[in-house]
This record gives C-alpha cells, structure tokens and sequence, in this order.
C-alpha cells in the first residue's frame, strides 16, 4: 500500500477505540453514514464553547467571526469538488434537500406539462420521489433508464429515452444499493448534445473519489456531510451560476432578501437567495474540518486500498456458499449487498443476518431495502444484507463479517430431524 | 451465543422456515395488509369470521424468520377462538414483548407464544414479532389498508 497506513487512520477517530458490549466496533455501514474524525469533533466544541454566534447578521466580534469561518467553509467545499464560483455553493441539510430544492424551483419554473425527466432504476427514493412530487404538480413524466443483472445502466436505453421533451437528468453517481459508478460524464455529455441538463446525486461519491464539477460539467451537484465525515443536517447544493441566477428562491426568510416591503420583496444573489433562516453553522464549519481532513490524506491511496478491499470482501463473500452478490458492476465502489441463503436454499432473510452479526461479532451493516424499494424489486428481491465500507475499515474486519456470516447460517441450519414436531 | 439462542428458539426457526396457514384463502370474509417500513417484511392476512368467531385464518407475505414465525403461531392459535379471545390474545402477547419485570400470566393455549419472550432483549425486533398481531386488529375491524405505525 503506497502512502496509506489505515491503523494510523484509526487513531484519528475516537469511535474506534471504544467497544460496544465488549467488543470492538466493526463498522460497516457507511454508505448511510460515515463516522466523524477527532478533528471534526473538536472543531464543534471549539466553535460552540469560544466562538459562537450567528453568521450575516451582528456587528460584533463573534458574529464577524463566525461570519469568516462559515464563509470559508463555503471556499473549502467549492475548491473540493473545484467549482468555478464560490457563489454556486449552497448550504442545505443533505443531498435530499438539495434535490429537492431544485425540483422545486428550477423545476417548477421550467418543467410544464408534456416533458420528460429522466432517473434512472438505480436512484434512492431521495432522487425519485421529488421528481414523482414535481410531475404530479406540473404535469410532467418521468422516464426510467433500466439496469441490467449486473448492475449497470443500459446506455443505449438511456440515448433512446432522451428527446426533444427531456427536460432534465437526475442520476446517482454511485448507486447506495449496488455500489457501480455510473458513467456519468459520458451520459452528461449525451445529456447536453440534447440541450437537457443534468443534477447529480453524489451522495455516494464525494467520500471515495475525486469530484470535479467543471470537469464533469454536470449542472447540479447534490452530497451530504454526514456521509463524508462531517456532521449530521448539512449538505451542499453545487449549481452552475447561470442555473442559479434564473432560478427562483427556495424558501421565504431572513438572509435570502435585499429588500423587504409588505408589497413586495426582492431577494439576493446567489447563493443567498436560497439560504433563508439561520442556516447550520456549526455542521457547515465542521464539513469545512472533515474537508481538511481528507485533504491532507491521500485520495489515490484511499482509492486503492478500498479496491484492495472491495476485492478481498467480494473474494471470501463468493466463497460462502449460498450467498449471491447484488451488484457486480466492473466500476464499483466498496458496497456489498447480498443475500445469503441456509443449507437448505431457503434465504436467511436480512433482518435476521444483521441482527446476528450485531450481537454475536459486533458487525455494524444495513438490512432492510436501502431506500431503494424499486430496485430490489427489479432484483425480485425484498430484503437485503449491505456491508459499504470506507478507508478506516480493515481486511480483519472483512474476516469478523465473514464469521458472523457462518454462525448465522449454523444457527439457521436445517437438521432433518427438527422440523414438523411442532406440526 | 446463548442469547441468540433464547431469541432464535427451535420452535421460531421451525415456523420460520416452514410457516403453517401461509396461503391465500378464497373464502376469506375479511382480509388486511401489514407493512414493517424498517425493513420491509409485508403480510396479508385473511379471516373467516362467522358468529364472533374466527372459523379460519391464514395469511401470506415475506418477512424475517421472527416475523413469519409469529404470523404461523398466531394463525395457529387462533383458529377457533372468538373475537374476544384473539383481543385477550393480543393482550398477552404484547405485553409479554415489552413488560420488562412483569411476569405475564400465561392464558391457557398461550404456551407456544411464550418462544418469543427472547425478542424483548432485541427492541429493534419487537416490530418483527408483532406485525401479524397488528394486522389482525386490523382485519378484525374489518379495515383494509396498511398498518405503519399507526397502533
């Protein structure tokens, strides 16, 4: 491993020196939410204990403060995914606000009855359901690119569906259920030859590879803090400048105003215009300290060793016999998301396989449909096991899942003589 | 292992695995959906109720082995109770899953449900357990509909 010590990695993080019911924390559920650095921790408490106060609003020593450091968080995220503008980067409380903030004002100024939006079959239900809010609002209709058995979107069904009347694409960068990186660029680039822009659901991305927005020339951008090592309630919209100059506001409030009068108001530039209240200054500071954080690690070496990773887990998973992978796209991130079936071929259902691994090796993974019902239907599936891992997760900690996996399918094993004496 | 065992008894992995009254019944006079959001388990679950009396009771749906389990055991033993008797079951039932120090007193015929007493060191199962419960109050009303979280 190049530049990557992933024990030192620990140290800087205090979850993983405590233990759960006596035993170490084996945390495998990060595609719903990743744990917080020291230094994000800290942070926090700093701001809160010595330097708290509200942001745009107090001539006061705290206020002026406060005001710097939230604004310079709002630099830091817009030199992480290299916005061309600070201006196009705004705070909101994770990627399901941000899709639904444009859904509700670029779409609802832009999309009228008889046009098409295009998802795809892979989206969380936060990348589904605005735009299913939207089309009964205005009219419009949704269009889904399929997926095939391995995972991957179906490009060719993807360049028939748009048409004159797409007037928009919104798609995950990487799928929370399946893991693939979805060819973005290539399907953005399609995208705009039909004059059809495109929002991105980076919530997977953001905390496993580089993100570059002018490269990928997507029109919105959409990821939230806590799943890249940063607090809870605060996420970031990125908008191309043009998109958000024509946009109207998001919501009604202080800070989002220029002028106010009972007759009318006027409102601020971007991104102002859509920050109205007291946003969270706190979180917006502490993604600002996890943002430092990442940078001063090594992003290629991270991206090796969670493929090292990725590998290993899928390698032992195909070996337990009975457990099928849902997802094996060739470009995937670390998420595995399988089902595991006892020796009689009947399937260990997810709850159970999760509620095993917690109490019996401290296997923290996520059971259920993923908010993805959609897609587990396509794969005639209602119940998964997911085991998403990040950088400061281990080979051991691959073995201990492998463990749990093989006390549950004892548990769960069939002895021929058991059943129907309680018939 | 031990208090996995006392959770995943031989008796819930038996139902589990091989529930009893799992199909769709035709002659069903009432019928109503069950929905654990969390993670997914769904049942449908009909009725035959004549005179008070539940004559049948059947259901279908996917779910975790604690779920189908106590779908199983409770069709089983209620076939043949009245209504007020299923209520006197759901009673015990309920609050042999959450009543931390009480001892709940067993009702004759309860003897089987007493396998899910294990579930109350497992909050995040209780949901699981009582789904079927749930929506048999349900049916019972003669509301059709998805039960969430509303009882």
């Amino acid at each position: 491993m190049p530049t990557f010590d992933v024990n030192k990695i620990r140290q800087d993080f205090p979850v993983f020196q405590e233990t759960i019911h006596g035993k170490p924390l084996v945390y495998l559920d990060n595609a719903a939410s990743t744990h917080k650095p020291q230094s994000v921790i800290q942070r926090l408490c700093n701001f809160y204990s010595y330097e708290y106060s509200n942001v745009h609003r107090g001539i006061h020593y705290l206020s002026e403060q406060a005001t710097e450091h939230f604004e310079n968080s709002r630099e830091k995220v817009q030199h992480f995914i290299n916005a061309q503008y600070v201006s196009e980067i705004i705070f909101v409380r994770g990627t399901t606000e941000a899709i639904n903030l444009v859904a509700q004002t670029y779409g609802r100024r832009y999309i009228k009855a008889g046009d098409e939006i295009i998802i795809s079959h892979m989206e969380h239900h936060a990348n589904i359901v605005p735009w299913q809010l939207l089309c009964e609002a205005s009219g419009a209709q949704l269009k889904v690119i399929p997926i095939n058995d391995e995972g991957d979107l179906i490009l060719e069904a993807y360049e028939k569906l748009l048409s004159k009347k797409t007037k928009l694409v919104a798609l995950c960068h990487i799928s929370n259920t399946l893991g693939t990186i979805n060819p973005i660029k290539q399907m953005i680039t399609l995208a705009h030859a039909n004059n059809t822009p495109v929002l991105i659901d980076g919530a997977q991305a953001v905390a496993h590879q580089e993100v570059d927005v002018q490269a990928l020339d997507c029109d919105f951008y959409c990821f939230s803090g806590h799943k890249l090592f940063a607090p809870t309630g605060i996420g970031i919209l990125y908008g191309k400048q043009t998109h958000l100059e024509r946009m109207p506001p998001y919501q009604g409030g202080g800070s989002m105003i220029s002028d106010v009068s009972l007759e009318k108001s006027s409102y601020r530039e971007p991104p102002y215009k859509f920050e109205a209240g007291t946003p969270h200054i706190a979180g917006a500071i502490g993604l600002g300290t996890a943002i430092d954080y990442l940078n001063h690690l090594d992003f290629s070496a991270i991206q090796v060793y969670e493929k090292e990773l990725l590998h290993y887990a899928t390698e032992q998973l195909t070996r337990i016999p009975g457990c099928r992978l849902l997802g094996t796209a060739k470009e995937k991130v670390a998420i595995l998301n399988f089902i595991v079936n006892d020796n009689g071929g009947k399937r260990i259902h997810g709850h159970d396989i999760s509620d095993i691994l917690n109490s019996e090796v401290g296997v923290a993974v996520r059971a259920g449909q993923h908010c993805t019902i959609p897609l587990l239907q396509r794969f005639n599936v209602d119940s998964t096991v997911r085991a998403s891992l990040a950088f400061y997760n281990t080979q051991q900690e691959i073995d201990t899942l492998i463990q749990g996996l093989h006390i549950a399918q004892t548990l769960f094993k069939v002895s021929r003589t058991t059943t129907a004496q309680y018939v | 292992m031990s208090e996995l065992r006392e959770l995943y008894q031989e008796m819930i992995l038996d139902h589990g695995r091989h529930p009893r009254c799992c199909y769709v019944m035709a002659h069903a006079n009432r019928q109503a959906k069950g929905f654990n959001q969390f993670c997914g388990d769904n049942l449908t679950l009909y009725l035959d109720v004549e005179n008070e009396a539940i004559k049948d009771i059947s259901f279908t749906g996917s779910g975790c082995a604690i779920s189908m389990a106590s779908a199983s055991l409770m069709s089983e033993t209620l076939k043949g109770k009245t209504k007020e008797e299923a209520y006197i079951f759901f009673q015990f039932f309920h609050e042999l899953l959450t009543h931390e120090q009480k001892q709940t007193p067993a009702i004759k015929g309860s003897e089987k449900l007493t396998v899910f007493s294990g579930v109350k060191a497992y909050p995040a199962r209780i949901k699981c357990a009582t789904l079927a419960w749930h929506t048999l109050l349900l049916a019972l009303r003669e509301q059709i509909g998805i039960s969430r979280d509303q009882l």
